[in-house]
């Protein structure tokens, strides 16, 4: 496999702010292996200190759902507000619910 | 402590403070000259996202010369703040080490230098975290933790070229034999080095470059590059004895400091 970046292989970032956080994903980059799609992530994503862990996986790892499914997916949600917890009542005092 | 300096001032890890001094222009000079050079990368990188590899590589030496260039400027106690000696020195006292200067070249060129160099800091600042001067080691131990991503980053890309096509095995070894003349400098002590290391402010010279070469071997041999033999050395840029190369440099570098002196953002 050639190396030039034009082979590079594209690569969606994931980065954990915080210890505790989630991994938010961010952006994306090109690389030429996973490696230095960390390394690339770790140059172009947190210079700022945004982060304290990085995910890298191969955009073309990833299985996404079709747009154009959106309605038949989704919508049938919509008039299912039973499903939202809003019944409970919450203590007063408790945080991070 | 040598004859000569024992009648100069002493600062407080008990060598002369000119000594001390002359180290922290070395130590900053290698670190804003290589800066500077990485830099010259800036847009030209062969992917936006090794542009910004090379200047956070670039901004982290900037950090590293900021903080010895303003240490030295203190003791000199002439009135020189960082800036002043950054971009108010002429060539000839400049104390960089050659390798930082050399051309950026091809991308090999760049990297084999910055791989070599970065070894090199990563050896030195692990040594001057012990340095008798506390506010050296201080310095130091910051680097440090850039300089162990500097080598991840540099010694990466060494073996990527040097195991990767051909072409880019041959461009390696070629940058690989024509910078490693200007690898002996780094470990050649003069007499203020020795006086340092008298002091326990700087660690032996010499002593380094075995676990320089251990770690250089280490990745040459993933790399699938082999280690030129020890021939002639380079050495005067810690003296102020540099390539042309490094005027071209400074005078891009120093341009807006001396064409409109004072100027600031």
């Amino acid at each position: 496999m050639s190396t030039t970046p034009h082979d590079w292989a594209l690569y969606e970032v994931f980065v954990r702010a915080r210890a505790g956080l989630d991994h938010k994903h961010v952006g994306s980059l090109h690389a030429a292996d996973p490696q230095m799609a960390l390394q690339h992530a770790r140059d172009t994503y947190t210079r700022r200190q945004e982060g304290v862990s990085i995910w890298v996986v191969r955009s073309d790892q990833i299985s996404a759902s079709d747009p154009s499914d959106a309605d038949a997916l989704f919508s049938p949600a919509d008039d299912k507000v039973y499903r939202h917890p809003t019944f409970y009542t919450i203590p007063e005092g408790v945080e991070g619910l | 402590m040598t004859e000569a300096s024992s009648s100069a001032p002493l600062n407080s890890a008990g060598v002369a403070t000119d000594d001390l001094c002359e180290l922290l222009l070395r130590l900053g000079d290698s670190s804003l000259i290589l800066a500077q050079r990485l830099g010259e990368w800036i847009g030209h990188a062969p992917a936006v996202e090794e542009d910004l590899a090379l200047s956070n590589t670039a901004l982290d030496l900037v950090g590293q010369a900021r903080a010895f260039l303003t240490y030295a400027g203190e003791l000199e106690g002439r009135g020189r703040d960082e800036d002043a000696l950054a971009f108010l020195r002429d060539t000839r006292e400049y104390r960089n080490l050659l390798l930082a200067e050399q051309p950026n070249g091809d991308f090999s060129v760049t990297l084999v230098r910055q791989c070599l160099f970065d070894l090199f800091q990563r050896e030195l600042f692990a040594a001057l975290s012990q340095s008798a001067d506390q506010r050296l080691a201080q310095v130091a131990r910051k680097a440090l933790t850039e300089t162990t991503y500097h080598v991840q980053y540099s010694s990466g890309w060494v073996v990527r070229l040097g195991d990767g096509t051909d072409e880019s095995h041959r461009r390696a070894q070629q940058a690989l034999d024509d910078l490693w003349r200007f690898t002996g400098e780094m470990f050649t002590p003069d007499a203020v080095d020795a006086r340092l290391t008298e002091g326990g402010v700087l660690p032996s010279l010499p002593s380094l470059r075995l676990g320089w070469l251990a770690a250089l071997d280490a990745v040459l041999r993933d790399a699938m590059l082999t280690r030129p033999t020890d021939g002639f050395f380079h050495t005067g840029g810690k003296q102020g004895h540099h390539g042309e190369g490094l005027g071209r440099l400074l005078a891009e570098m120093q341009f807006l400091q001396r064409a409109y002196p004072g100027a600031s953002w």
